[in-house]
């Protein structure tokens, strides 16, 4: 149980991340904050679970995927589909031409509900097709495109064109799916009301319960063999093949995983804002979630959470004071992020923030007699030293900050295919 | 369905129903061009194409406003100077982008994506800030207004025989520019083999520069010409990315001909699948069908044979 010894200092170290991001969504949030600023953070809470599966895919495993939108879409529309349902009961639509069915399809003529919404009837089926879906389809990707060691920058596009896809479909089928404005008006989950800040509160509560699991989740995978081999596939993927490892095999099964993440934060969206639409769908979201993934750090679970509040926090403080500037904020973080600091929050708390404080600290503790005493042992080694004090349970983060960014390796294939 | 139309009709309705096709065909090309020097040669993902597209053709705007001020003579010849202007203005502005941006990244393909769409975003907004959000047209001479009458049911629009025009021609400019002038062989050769090139004396950096802003500068005229059948928003180039990417990708990036190739197949099957569905099922039917085609054969229509 190498895993579980307390000594391992990277272990220790995520652990004590891990309380600190629980302490701060269990109990610094909820008591700070009314209900409806806890539930808009609750709904920023949802995009993390994308952030933390990026972390996964992209950070980790190199897989660039720009259509998580697509899955967190496929979570929150079943569930809303199983909302609406709910909410759209014979005796609440009788005033329709055709009552029973949701108020969207009659507006569009439809007089029958059609098959494929029939299972969305029932809770349990909603629940195992809020995993099974999003992990079905995103197996189908991976498989077809891993397989044919297809990677990087073709995988990215074609991800975003499937995010594009379903968004024209959903408006398009307006019958089906709600159209443009989506799966509004919904009501009670198992006939319990969401709508009150009392339920509002219990599903924030819900939300980050599942998100800090997720996380742990995540921490386990990324501290597993699994995580290891990931991170050698991303750097040297010919390498990790010629040493016997099914590569595309490991690729899709941490796509499905992000996918799952995602549709789980789906969701948890649609229970908690009311609502389900292509805009949360489309290009433009999904790329949006890689930001968030980018500024936590694209290496750090738990920096991808702080990544999505913060992001999230900012658009909303500045689209109410100044819309205008959001876009230009939105542009320069993207470029920031990506020329400045490539390993996002996290890497400037290990390599700024970290070394300071442990610098303040021993001063504070082993020179308080003459801290400038031109003799005194320089502090700062420790914390520098990479055996010693930096995550040795993250070595990827440390390569990382020492040369910004490996290049990622397309494999002969995709290059053949550029 | 067509009982009630005589073979005449029908053959006028394919005739003008193909043309449209065309149209749209020329669209995609000038679109896909620029992205398939920057993406299929340079393999540099550029998000922010779309909006070289649109400063192409914010440009051919103020270009027809100023002439406006002009004497009515000068009026009509706007347009070529118009698409000069635009394809210098955002050539321009691509050579500062890849300096400033692009080749710190060059190693870094999935970052340069972020980047640009960055880029993408900050351009946007600027567009916004200064031509406001409404979308704005352009007055056309009147030589480019009105329709050619071919025979007596057939009618082509003036304005769609330009773009197919200018279409070809830039077409035939690329394939010139990469396959026969010097410059093309050094991009070919850098993008072959970098450490090689330079070390047989090709400045690989500023081939890049030029290479990039040629792609920006050919993103421009087609935004130039894409003034003359529609109106210009600030966020209207989002709307092209994902084709323009997937033509390129489908028709096998590294291959100019598979770039053509790919436009006239993606938009014919548009075009067709449009006379029998909604639109947007006919585009939804045809980018599904790109899509599994790249899954299934990844290299595209065209691929390059290399060794690599």
């Amino acid at each position: 149980m190498r895993f579980l010894s307390a000594s391992d200092p990277g272990l220790r170290r995520q652990l004590i991340g891990l309380a600190i991001l629980a302490a701060l969504l269990l109990v610094a949030l909820p008591l700070g904050l009314d209900a409806f600023r806890l539930n808009l953070f609750g709904k920023y809470l949802c995009f993390a679970f994308v952030a933390i599966g990026l972390v996964l895919c992209w950070g980790m495993g190199g897989i660039l995927s720009l259509g998580q939108g697509v899955f967190f879409g496929l979570g929150g529309y079943a569930m809303a589909m199983y909302l609406k349902l709910e909410a759209s009961t014979p005796e609440a639509t009788k005033i329709q031409s055709t009552p029973g069915i949701p108020d969207f399809m009659d507006w569009n003529q439809l007089k029958a509900l059609p098959l494929w919404w029939e299972p969305f009837h029932s809770l349990p089926f909603t629940l195992f097709a809020i995993i099974a879906l999003p992990v079905l389809f995103a197996f189908i990707i991976g498989a077809a495109m891993f397989r044919r060691r297809v990677g990087g920058v073709y995988f990215a596009i074609i991800t975003q064109a499937i995010a594009a896809i379903a968004t024209i479909l959903i408006i398009g089928q307006q019958g089906y799916t709600g159209g443009v404005n989506g799966i509004t008006d919904l009501r009670t989950l198992h006939g319990w009301d969401i709508r009150p800040d009392s339920a509002r509160i219990t599903l924030y509560f819900v939300c980050a319960g599942l998100l800090l699991l997720a996380a742990a989740l995540a921490l386990f995978v990324q501290r597993s063999k699994l995580g290891r081999i990931l991170i050698a596939m991303r750097d040297q993927e010919d390498r990790v093949r010629f040493s016997g490892y099914d590569v595309a095999a490991f690729k899709t099964f941490v796509f499905c995983l992000g996918a799952a993440f995602a549709s789980v934060g789906g969701a948890m969206f649609t229970l908690q804002v009311g609502f389900m639409s292509p805009t949360i769908v489309g290009i433009v979201p999904s790329i949006e979630m890689v930001i968030f993934c980018a500024v936590g750090g694209r290496l750090s679970v738990i920096g991808a959470v702080y990544g999505a509040l913060l992001v999230n926090l900012a658009r909303t403080s500045f689209s109410e004071s100044f819309p205008e500037l959001w876009l230009f904020g939105l542009g320069a973080l993207f470029i920031a992020v990506v020329m400045a600091f490539p390993s996002g929050l996290a890497g400037v708390w290990v390599d700024r923030i970290e070394p300071l404080l442990a610098r303040l600290l021993r001063r504070k503790t082993t020179t308080p007699a003459s801290p400038n005493a031109p003799g005194a042992p320089e502090p700062a080694p420790l914390a520098r030293d990479p055996a010693a004090g930096r995550r040795p349970g993250a070595p990827s983060l440390n390569a990382l900050s020492a040369n910004p960014l490996p290049a990622t390796p397309m494999t002969d294939a995709a290059r053949a295919a550029l | 369905m067509f009982g009630e139309y005589s073979l005449s009709e029908l053959a006028s309705i394919f005739a003008m129903q193909g043309f449209s096709g065309l149209i749209l065909f020329s669209v995609f090309v000038l679109m896909a061009l620029g992205l398939a020097i920057i993406y299929g040669q340079m393999g540099v993902i550029n998000m922010a194409h779309g909006e070289f597209m649109i400063l192409g053709a914010y440009v051919t705007y103020l270009v027809s406003r100023a002439f406006g001020q002009l004497p009515h003579a000068l009026f009509n010849v706007y347009f070529p100077v118009a698409m000069v202007a635009a394809f210098l203005v955002a050539g321009a502005l691509g050579a500062f982008v890849e300096w400033a941006l692009i080749r710190r990244l060059y190693k870094r393909p999935l970052d340069t994506l972020l980047a640009t769409w960055g880029l993408s975003l900050i351009l946007q907004q600027l567009y916004r800030t200064i031509f406001g959000a409404r979308e704005v047209g352009v007055t056309m001479p009147e030589w480019m207004m009105g329709s050619l009458k071919l025979t007596d049911a057939i009618e082509v629009p003036v304005n769609g025989v330009l773009v197919m025009g200018i279409a070809v021609a830039i077409s035939i400019a690329v394939g010139v520019m990469m396959y026969r002038s010097s410059w093309g062989r050094q991009v070919r050769a850098v993008v072959q083999n970098r450490t090689m090139a330079g070390a047989v004396g090709i400045d690989t950096g500023r081939t890049d520069r030029l290479t990039f802003a040629v792609g920006c500068g050919i993103a421009g005229v087609a935004g130039s010409a894409f003034t003359m059948i529609g109106s210009t928003g600030p966020s209207s180039g989002q709307l092209y990315i994902v084709d323009t990417f997937l033509v390129v990708v489908f028709g096998g990036a590294a291959s100019l001909l598979g770039t053509i190739a790919s436009a006239f197949t993606i938009s014919q099957a548009q075009s067709i699948l449009e006379f029998f569905l909604s639109g947007s099922m006919a585009k939804v039917l045809t980018l599904l069908s790109v899509v599994v085609i790249l899954m299934l054969r990844p290299q595209g229509l065209f691929a390059l044979k290399l060794r690599k």
